[in-house]
């Protein structure tokens, strides 16, 4: 029956009706799971977030024809796993921001260029977006960030230099930021 | 909607046992791809989630009926007719679904349905585009055909 699906995986990719496939990869945190449509990656899921949700919801906003279909995740776990090993500063896969829109939308893609190895503050990551008082809507933006890691929200810290919040939980955030050299 | 996998997860393995019922073990493989790829192309268009497992079903009844209807309904030709001595007995599954492999179209569907799937009379109907009453009748017709010729 393995054959018989990644045959049908793969007829689905040829005729084009695989809108977004999924794999499952294994990280120094645990079980991630990504996503990505034929624009790029549309989601990150981290180990402490229920992938099962994130697949309902990827069904819902972006379109029902999802398949477990590692091949199109190849080259985002190849830049994961180097990232992981500290041998990655910048991604270069393509992104999908289907996941985002509006305020949030603009927050995320200024959050995207970031560099490696830095951090940024809320409140600066509201400027950017075009709206210094949103600070409090910039920090949902890095809670809803559909992309973690890849769109590095890991680096937006309080003003006071406070962690503050993260989706995978703190312990990741402190992790990846020592991973870059920051603390 | 569902993410697509879960059907997969849910129902590829009955609609792959249907379709061995009816167009055998040899071309289930191609039935099973018409049928997902299918389903997949629709989908998104479909907007009611309640019988995925029927609507599948329905699907993959469709797809066994244009490999019949492609076949010339001819029953499926054995390549190589296995040479084994009479007393070896065939798995006992296996001749009564060649048997059920020669029934009319119908009366095939029903049979693979209700025993093959499981599906009771109503699902079976939906499955067949008929009344439950001419499901019964279909379903009753086959099976008195398959012991005549199992006798």
């Amino acid at each position: 029956m393995k054959a018989t699906l990644q045959r049908l995986t793969e007829r689905a990719e040829a005729e084009g009706l695989l809108d977004v496939a999924y794999a499952n990869l294994d990280s120094p945190f645990g079980p991630l799971m990504l996503a990505a449509t034929a624009r790029g990656l549309v989601r990150v899921n981290l180990p402490n977030q229920d992938p099962e949700q994130a697949l309902e919801e990827l069904a819902a906003k972006v379109s029902p024809r999802v398949l477990e279909a590692p091949a199109r995740l190849e080259e985002a776990r190849r830049e994961l796993d180097r990232y992981f090993a500290g041998k990655l500063t910048e991604f270069e896969l393509p992104i999908d921001w289907a996941l985002t829109h509006g305020f949030r939308g603009k927050v995320q893609r200024a959050i995207n260029r970031i560099p490696y190895g830095q951090t940024r503050t809320y409140t600066e990551m509201a400027r950017r977006a075009g709206n210094e008082r949103a600070v409090r809507a910039a920090g949902t933006a890095c809670g809803t960030n559909p992309l973690p890691i890849v769109v590095p929200c890991h680096r937006v810290l309080r003003s006071g230099g406070g962690l503050g919040g993260y989706g995978g939980g703190l312990p990741m955030k402190e992790a990846l930021l020592e991973l870059e050299g920051v603390r | 909607m569902p993410p697509f996998q879960t059907l997969l997860d849910e129902h590829a393995a009955d609609v792959m046992g249907v379709l061995r019922g009816a167009v055998g073990r040899t071309d289930a493989e191609d039935c099973f791809q018409e049928t997902f790829l299918a389903a997949l192309r629709a989908y998104p268009r479909l907007g009611n989630a309640e019988n995925l497992r029927g609507w599948l079903l329905t699907i993959a009844h469709r797809k066994a009926i244009d490999h019949h209807r492609a076949n010339g309904r001819k029953p499926t030709p054995m390549a190589d007719p296995p040479e084994v001595p009479f007393e070896d007995p065939e798995p006992f599954d296996g001749e009564i679904w060649t048997a059920v492999g020669g029934l009319p179209p119908k009366q095939r569907a029903a049979v693979t349905l209700r025993y093959g799937s499981d599906l009771p009379h109503t699902e079976i109907a939906a499955a067949l585009d008929c009344s439950p009453e001419a499901a019964r009748r279909s379903l009753h017709e086959g099976l008195k055909r398959l012991r005549k010729e199992l006798a």
